[in-house]
């Protein structure tokens, strides 16, 4: 069937079986392979994006529930010539290795950020919990966080 | 020795794309009670997904269709009025949280959504949901029971409320029909007064209690606790009422000596299996924490 | 002349994050080809039998589907998994079969392929392939094994693959007449490296030209090859590896699978290219399992607590097959037992037992995080009985800087032996205890505040590196003036790229951003590569590239001396240019039209050993079980410090892995060889809450002599103490219960069990 929604501000419009999760569809219909697939069954995180704003579990998501709904990406909340904030400071503080689960985790942490720019340590931990990681340990991702959010109090950064 | 039994499976180990399934997106609720009824039992209703997907995922489901319920809007509405609070079935833990109102309204309720999953879950996940899946550790199930919710649900039948004693039947089985979907749960009035606890202990933050409890009781006029309830998660085949507790707690002022006595007569009412995150012998003892626990939080509230 | 700065040593913020934070990674899944076929695999769900049928016929009619393989397909005798590490005749019989074909021996073993034109029709196709399985019984732990009354490999009379010893002095006479012994069982469970990408494998055959292409290779490229071009009967030049972006390693990943042939086979069967990936559930059953090992162990002691000798029996159950490094752990238990201490005799002997279960591998120290843990459990029992303060007695027994190298015990059939290369193991407990606080937090040692009891633990440790026996490197100088770098290394995730570049730099004394590319990810940019392995990327990879470097300059002043009319010798490489004698110069671009390339190799054959010190502050819950830590210090000292941020991250990382197989993390099977743990919500991996404080601190000094860099391999050793450091805390904590924790995972529930089996008559508040 059908389903029209919006990726990272612009229109699409694809024909999908029902059974293909969200993720599927940005990954291989629509080649945005920065979300990434960690478990298919809605634990690991790896596959966040946003929509209309909050952070999902795309692999949980048919694509076909997309219709009318704003979706971002990782590649979304990228720039083409320079780093963001959230993303300079991901890097600054090392809080990356392999890289696969730095999509939803970045794409979580914005959405928190965006809302709670004054969030403490302990909200960034439970808001990151539902993203797993296996390289860093998190300190570092969440040092990572804490440190940008100078930028989404100065408001340049919400979502 | 051999055995001379076969065996012959068709279904694999390690299979995780959905299987092949119709999907129709209502807009009534009379539509998606048609549509669930004309498919005898093989169709599934679709709300947050959070705890339907991975099932499909793993193929431990595979209905025939699924009906998704994210374009009934009646569906998601909080209701806050002199009869209790009423939960829309589509209303999502993130409509709880955000919801200011309730935390005097039903602070009980949002202690326990406190709890339930992670950031990205409390997007999706549904009060209605969760209650139709039934997991016999999950927080919702637990509130309903202790605060003897009711259940509207509308059918092929009509509409009928279940009482919360009667809607959980075993792990991930409720007294719902094929065709009947959750339309509404129907908290009952919380006085300001009440004092209330929950507590959950969970591997980890956000994963399934391994045992949890969810209690309040009254005073009257003499400091006394009186119409207790308590009720438990994770310790049984689903959310129960220890009754026996609460017979405990009636009448008598809530000091230490209660409460350890609270504590044992809950570990004493309660058989868990054995699994693999722990023995029913750790569960049993592990509830009965949980309700002392809930106690002393709930005698130290300041109203 | 202007000095160049050193960047090695500096935390320079890594070039491969500039794809990693915009989602511009390339993992195999990522990728496409057109005509792309998708392959599933069947697996077993029964965890031992023998295979009376496989019906494919249905299948092969399920619309989309290409073709169903089985082993029949395979040739005969069916393609085995090699062994990588100590191959050696005797376990040969143990290989496993790249699919099952008469017998299967553990849930999640390979019995047909299936390929079609998208993944969930394969799926699809997978459930109506008919097996029937005739069961045997599960042989579902060591114990059951040991007994040899069912045996999984029918033609040999043992369930016991391999036994060895690890054997230093007299451990005999040591216990004889020693005035203090103590006996203990202890075990670790079975877990895993849990990568967050699963794996998988897109290959491609250009029938014309004779050409396999085998993308979402990892970590052992060039010895996969080799296995690939032998089993196909293809030559070693025909085939190339390609790795793209890898989500983690562990040494788990890029090991050789049976589905590292079966994917080629099916690209070069159906004449399209072919992806695979594995899902969750498929990746719990199937990545190689580790840890999983129990031992009876003795040590002896004079009465001062000088350690006079370790003797002992180990278990280590392999699962059903021995697959390419199946023995290194074990190994790694018996002949690391001693770690940093002077044990000057020793005897233990370890037994590789087969089971119904996924065969097993390296995971991050291998063998070491175990065998730390045995040791570590013993010396604060031992500590105990002797009166003896924990600290000083493992200062006593550390080895001193003096007595280095210092040989530990030789295994035997191996007869591989093994000495400490340099270090100084106190400086590390100092700077542990002092950055920890331990004078302060001891007051809290066995404490009840709050509810909660509380409890200090201190280990050290050494981390084996650099394994041999070579690593090649190419340097390109291209007509720009700027380097492109070319390593047989293995890039999964722990930033090679950005300290090759930095060694490179620093080797050709040039800015580091006229550095433009490290490529580690194929087979056809180096020789003769080995990979990423044993941690040893560092000092080998690096290594050739100081090789290479060196080489490529005496190619660049041989070459501007014919320019500049001078002596090579008398050439001075500086500031990009090429100066000679009277004041003549020419550029770096200048002196390369066409690029110069140069390849470097460093051969080793002994290991470089980092070591340290942890320490643990814990509370433990009496009534739940629950451990909650406060603070954990991790102490590591390598040598050289290559990038401080890189390093530190890999022992931050490091030792939460650790905290979760401490705690969390276990495969449990029952007693019919089922997996039980077959997601995510059942194996449980430390999440951003459960371990907020992890303080990593890393040192230099005590250079490694075996290598130019001075360098140790640094990637283990934030795991290997972690299980005995966490035990011994929650033993501290618990004293007054008189709870000796001898077994991991310290779950809740375990814990609790502990408190009530050890429960004195008390109140508990």
């Amino acid at each position: 069937m059908p389903v029209r929604f919006e990726v990272n501000g612009k229109p699409v419009g694809v024909e999908v079986e029902p059974r293909l999760t969200l993720a599927d569809c940005l990954r291989h219909r629509l080649r945005l392979t920065g979300t990434h697939v960690g478990c298919e069954h809605g634990v690991c995180g790896a596959c966040t994006v946003l929509v209309d704003g909050a952070a999902v579990r795309s692999c949980l998501m048919l694509a076909v529930q997309a219709e009318d709904k704003k979706v971002v990406t990782v590649e979304g909340l990228s720039l083409e010539d320079r780093l963001t904030p959230l993303q300079a400071s991901f890097r600054r503080h090392h809080a990356l290795q392999c890289g696969f689960c730095t999509p939803g985790m970045i794409t979580t942490a914005h959405a928190l950020l965006s809302e709670e720019p004054d969030c403490d340590a302990d909200r960034v931990r439970e808001v990151l919990s539902g993203n797993l990681c296996r390289c860093t340990g998190y300190i570092s991702i969440v040092e990572a966080v804490l440190d940008a959010r100078a930028a989404y109090k100065r408001s340049e950064e919400r979502a | 020795m051999k055995k001379a039994l076969l065996l012959r499976f068709e279904a694999d180990a390690g299979v995780m794309k959905l299987p092949l399934f119709e999907y129709a997106c209502p807009t009534t609720i009379s539509e998606a009670v048609a549509l669930l009824a004309s498919h005898d039992g093989e169709a599934k209703p679709l709300a947050g997904g959070q705890s339907l997907v991975p099932m499909l995922a793993f193929r431990v489901a595979s209905p025939a269709l699924l009906v998704d319920l994210r374009k009934l809007l009646e569906l998601r509405q909080i209701k806050i009025a002199d009869n209790g609070v009423t939960l829309g079935a589509m209303v999502r833990w993130r409509d709880i949280l955000d919801d200011t109102r309730l935390r005097t309204a039903h602070p009980l309720l949002v202690a326990a959504v406190e709890h339930i999953g992670h950031y990205q879950i409390r997007n999706c996940g549904t009060v209605g949901g969760s209650v139709a899946h039934a997991d016999p550790a999950a927080e919702m199930p637990g509130i309903v029971v202790t605060c003897e919710a009711t259940i509207a649900v509308s059918g092929k039948a009509g509409e009928r409320v279940i009482k919360s004693s009667d809607f959980f039947r075993g792990p991930l089985t409720t007294a719902l029909t094929p065709d009947e979907i959750i339309t509404e749960i129907r908290l009952p009035p919380w006085p300001a007064k009440r004092r209330f606890g929950f507590q959950e202990f969970a591997r980890r933050h956000g994963d399934f209690a391994m045992a949890g409890a969810a209690l309040f009781y009254d005073e009257d006029g003499q400091d006394r606790a009186c119409n207790a309830h308590v009720g438990v998660i994770g310790v049984s085949d689903r959310p129960l009422r220890l009754v026996a507790v609460e017979q405990v707690l009636n009448g008598n002022k809530i000091d230490l000596a209660l409460i350890a006595k609270a504590e044992a007569t809950a570990s004493a009412a309660v058989n868990p299996p054995n699994d693999i995150h722990a023995g029913g012998a750790y569960r049993k003892a592990l509830v009965g924490v949980m309700v002392e626990r809930a106690l002393k939080s709930a005698t130290t509230q300041r109203n | 002349m202007m000095k160049i700065k050193s960047f090695v040593g500096q935390p320079i913020e890594r070039l491969e994050d500039l794809r990693f934070v915009r989602g511009r990674g390339q993992y195999v899944d990522d990728l496409a080809r057109k005509d792309m076929l998708h392959a599933a695999i069947l697996r077993s769900s029964v965890g031992h039998g023998h295979i009376r049928s496989i019906d494919i016929s249905r299948a092969q009619k399920i619309p989309g589907v290409h073709s169903v393989i089985t082993a029949a397909d395979l040739g005969t005798p069916t393609p085995r998994v090699p062994m990588r590490l100590h191959p050696m005749p005797e376990f040969e019989v143990f290989g496993q079969p790249i699919m099952a074909r008469d017998k299967v021996r553990y849930v999640g073993e390979a019995l047909a392929m299936v390929l079609a034109e998208s993944a969930a029709a394969a799926e699809d196709a997978l459930g109506e392939i008919a097996v029937e399985i005739e069961p045997l019984p599960a042989v579902s732990n060591h114990m059951i094994a040991a007994k040899n009354e069912t045996l999984l490999f029918e033609n040999k009379n043992s369930n016991v693959a391999m036994k060895f010893r690890a054997v230093l002095g007299d451990a005999a006479a040591a216990f004889k007449d020693a005035p203090y012994t103590r006996r203990e069982s202890f075990s670790t469970q079975r877990h895993t490296a849990l990568t967050i990408e699963p794996r998988g494998l897109l290959c491609e055959w250009d029938a014309a030209r004779g050409k396999l292409t085998v993308s979402g290779a990892a970590k052992v490229l060039f010895f996969n090859r080799s296995v690939i071009a032998r089993q196909l009967g293809l030559s070693e030049e025909s085939i190339d590896m390609v790795e793209y972006d890898v989500g983690g390693s562990f040494g788990a990943r890029g090991e050789f699978y049976p589905e590292d042939f079966l994917i080629p086979f099916a690209a070069r069967h159906a004449g399209r290219p072919v992806k695979w990936t594995e899902d969750r559930r498929e990746h719990l059953m199937t990545m190689n399992h580790a840890r999983e090992a129990a031992c009876d162990v003795e040590i002896a002691c004079e009465r001062d607590g000088t350690i006079r000798g370790l003797r002992g029996h180990v278990f280590v159950d392999i699962g059903a097959y021995m697959r390419t490094n199946g023995a290194v752990g074990a190994r790694n238990i018996a002949q690391f037992m001693s770690g940093p201490y002077r044990v000057p005799n020793i005897d233990i002997d370890v037994s590789l037992l087969l089971t119904n279960k996924a065969p097993v591998g390296t995971y991050r120290g291998p063998g070491r995080f175990e065998t730390d843990f045995f040791r570590e459990r013993l010396f604060d029992m031992v500590a105990r009985d002797l009166g003896i303060d924990q600290i000083e007695f493992r200062r006593l027994n550390l080895v001193s800087e003096a007595e280095m190298p210092y040989t530990v015990a030789t295994i035997t059939p191996f007869e591989s032996k093994d000495e400490l290369d340099s270090g100084d193991y106190q400086i590390t407990l100092d700077r542990c205890l002092t950055e920890f606080g331990w004078a302060e937090k001891a007051k809290l040692k066995g404490k009840c505040v709050d509810g909660r009891y509380h409890g200090l633990a201190i280990s050290c440790f050494i981390e084996g590196g650099a394994a041999g026996p070579k690593e090649s490197a190419r340097l390109v100088l291209e007509p720009d003036g700027t380097l492109t770098v070319y390593v047989g290394s293995s890039g999964v995730g722990q930033g090679l790229e950005t300290a090759f570049a930095q060694i490179a730099a620093d080797a050709m004394e040039m800015p580091i951003d006229r550095i433009n590319n490290v490529f580690h990810d194929s087979t056809a940019y180096v020789s003769d590569g080995y990979g990423s392995y044993h941690s040893r990327s560092i000092v080998m990879g690096g290594s050739a590239i100081l090789d290479a470097a060196m080489k490529l300059r005496e190619a660049m002043c041989a070459e501007a001396a014919r320019r500049l009319n001078c002596g090579a010798a008398e050439v001075v490489l500086a500031d990009g240019h090429a100066h000679g004698t009277d004041g003549k110069s020419v550029s770096w671009a200048e002196l390369a039209p066409e690029p110069i390339s140069v390849e470097g190799t460093f051969l080793n054959k002994k290991h470089t050993w980092a070591y340290g010190s942890h320490a643990a502050h814990v509370s433990v819950d009496a009534k739940t079980g629950h451990v909650q830590l406060h603070d954990y210090v991790a102490v590591e000292n390598c040598g050289r410090i290559i990038n401080p941020l890189t390093l530190k991250g890999q022992l931050v990382g490091a030792v939460v892995q650790g905290l979760g197989g401490a705690l969390m993390e276990h495969l449990v099977y029952d007693e019919h060889s089922q997996l039980l743990t077959g997601s995510l919500a059942d194996y449980l991996v430390p999440t951003a809450s459960d371990f907020p404080v992890v303080r990593g601190i890393v040192m230099e000094s005590h250079p490694s002599p075996i290598n130019p860099l001075g360098a140790k391999g640094a990637g283990e050793g934030g795991i290997i103490p972690v299980g005995g450091v966490i035990a011994n805390a929650v033993a501290d904590a618990l004293s007054s219960f008189g709870v000796e924790p001898r077994d991991l995972p310290l779950s809740p529930s375990r814990v609790w069990q502990l408190i009530q089996d050890g429960l004195k008559p008390r109140d508990i508040h």
